[in-house]
């Protein structure tokens, strides 16, 4: 396993390539990809049992990921580049014509990692529990992770799979939330009020844990509770990671400006100062 | 081509075709897994459920869900059937359909009942008559509506050995059983039911009996209709289409949906591409159903043999 300085350190390089990517393309979404670089660093990097350089769609003896918010492309095309899924630079065509990272993933440019299409948001939960079921149904150990936003949970569907993971007792299924309270149109508060999502979650019979989405050993900590507590109770597990939209770029942090917005360069070189080179830009 | 007999066995409902067809794949190959949005007697999936418990899930009334499901069950390897009515099985979850199935052209297999103006007594929101529009215009999704028992049955099987999303309609009343047993059904392969030379009539699903009448009261008057069954929509047999309307030099087109994104427009669509003819429509104008008895309704919405007497006849007079 990875140690949390090294962690931490992929984790910089990952938010170089997002603010590089958007950069570049003038277009994409880093404030929530910035929000969950910790968590998927400590996905791909420590926690998932997975072989990326011998992905198959089919999953089958891996971990499987589905990134519901399909808008994070960013740090996800990121997370695969670094662990192996693709070549590193690659990542200069984010959003290029007639190249396979799209502005949302998605299966038909055939670009490894991608299990499903995502970017219509609240489908990537019922996506993950059929999935879920697959590996039960083949007799498999492995775990299938998938990760939301909180204004995702305003979508109708984020409950109907619930309800449908709970009573499947999906034990095999880890939801994480990116909980930076932030939406397109403003704080989720004042857009939709989710309410208490804690409460919310248990209501629908999942087990939760909350957890500080920014300190890599509470993350590790917390996906290590996750599972206990599968092994212990036929229950799904979401953990609620709570982040910073926009984290490690001062300008960016705590404000749903930069949901869906690119910095032009040279506001985007204020951004990379804050943000150390660990492993090398693509 | 030799005179085919076409002969009732008796009346059978097209969804009890799926439901047997889904029992003899889901014995034969065990990656077969069905759900169902709480309408598994009405979808005749009851069979299956009681003969393979382990592979059945009941999806609750919760249908985006139980398409996002189908499609993360299939990334294994899975051959998901997910059913509910058409008009929940479309409309309601068409983002589903179109983001986890078409576009990330994963294996599921949508079987949608009680479509059409047929399902009869329920009434209009529950008579969907777009859902042949909506499903054929996704990219890589196959669209199919079999005529009867038999033939539904047939596809469902095909469907299952086809890699790759399918919409499979069919529908709630006893209709005419008349297709072979033991009939093979090839995906996007027209079939020619009756030659003629007078006139082509193109009909789907439950319009395909309705044809052949008319056909037969056509023969009565001299005039030699051609019948071919379009079981399959999308991919359309455009060689059989274009062959047959340049023998016949007229077109109708039955079935039981809108004019608007059926059939019709799509056979139109093909002719006026190629070689154009003149195309009559036995279809439903932009408007909605409401209750009534099944037979009721096909005669008042004009879906049966009668008016496409008429419709060919019309065709035939603007050649």
């Amino acid at each position: 396993m990875s140690n949390i300085q090294e962690l931490n350190n992929i984790a910089s390089q990952v938010r170089r390539d997002i603010i590089r990517m958007v950069t570049a393309a003038q277009s994409g979404h880093p404030g929530g990809s910035l929000s969950s670089t910790d968590i998927m660093t400590a996905l791909f990097f420590s926690e998932m049992k997975h072989s990326p350089a011998s992905w198959c769609r089919t999953g089958k003896d891996n971990d499987m990921f589905f990134l519901s918010a399909g808008h994070m492309s960013p740090v996800f095309y990121s997370v695969l580049a670094r662990s192996g899924y693709f070549p590193v630079k690659e990542l200069a065509d984010f959003r290029v014509f007639g190249k396979r990272l799209q502005g949302h993933p998605c299966v038909e440019s055939g670009l490894p990692g991608v299990y499903e299409a995502s970017g219509s948001l609240g489908q990537g939960l019922s996506v993950a529990a059929g999935a879920a079921i697959g590996k039960k149904l083949d007799k498999e150990n492995n775990y299938v992770y998938v990760l939301m936003g909180d204004g995702e949970s305003e979508e109708g569907q984020v409950w109907e799979a619930a309800m449908f993971a709970a009573h499947n007792k999906l034990n095999n299924l880890i939801a994480i939330t990116d909980w930076n309270g932030q939406q397109i149109d403003g704080t989720v508060n004042e857009v939709f009020g989710v309410g208490d999502l804690e409460a919310k979650w248990k209501a629908f019979g999942w087990n939760v844990i909350v957890a500080d989405g920014h300190n890599m050993e509470a993350i590790l900590a917390a996906f290590k509770q996750a599972k206990e507590m599968e092994a212990k109770e036929e229950k799904p597990v979401m953990i609620l990671m709570k982040t910073n939209m926009g984290k490690g770029v001062d300008f960016m942090e705590g404000t749903c400006e930069w949901h869906g917005k690119a910095p032009k360069p040279e506001l985007a070189e204020k951004a990379l100062a804050q943000l150390q080179e660990t492993l090398g830009d693509y | 081509m030799e005179k085919q007999q076409f002969i009732n066995t008796g009346n059978k409902d097209t969804r009890s075709g799926f439901g047997a067809g889904l029992s003899v794949i889901g014995d034969e190959n065990p990656n077969v897994v069905a759900m169902c949005a709480d309408l598994t007697g009405s979808l005749k999936m009851d069979a299956f459920a009681k003969a393979h418990p382990d592979r059945f899930y009941q999806a609750g009334i919760a249908e985006a869900n139980m398409i996002g499901v189908g499609a993360g069950m299939a990334l294994s390897g899975k051959i998901p059937f997910v059913g509910s009515f058409a008009a929940f099985a479309t409309g309601r979850v068409y983002d589903q359909i179109r983001q986890s199935v078409a576009y990330s052209n994963t294996n599921v297999k949508i079987a949608a009942s009680h479509a059409g103006i047929t399902l009869g007594e329920d009434g209009a929101t529950h008579q969907i008559l777009e859902d042949i529009g909506l499903m054929r215009m996704l990219p890589n999704m196959v669209v199919i509506n079999p005529c009867d028992y038999n033939q539904t049955k047939a596809a469902t099987i095909a469907a299952a050995k086809h890699v790759g999303p399918v919409y499979l309609r069919f529908g709630r009343p006893g209709v005419p059983n008349f297709t072979p047993e033991d009939q093979k059904f090839e995906i996007g392969k027209a079939l020619h039911l009756i030659e003629g030379t007078d006139v082509t009539i193109f009909a789907t699903g439950h319009l395909v009996w309705e044809a052949i009448q008319a056909a037969q009261t056509l023969e009565a008057e001299g005039i030699k209709a051609e019948v071919i069954n379009i079981h399959t929509i999308k991919p359309l047999d455009e060689k059989a289409v274009l062959e047959s309307a340049a023998k016949t030099g007229a077109v109708v087109v039955a079935e039981e949906h809108f004019v608007a994104g059926g059939l019709g427009e799509l056979i139109s669509g093909v002719l006026a591409a190629n070689k154009p003819a003149p195309v009559e429509y036995v279809a439903i104008k932009d408007k909605f159903g409401q209750s009534g008895t099944p037979a009721a309704l096909m005669k008042a919405y004009g879906l049966d043999a009668e008016n496409i007497v008429a419709a060919s006849k019309r065709a035939m007079a603007r050649k």
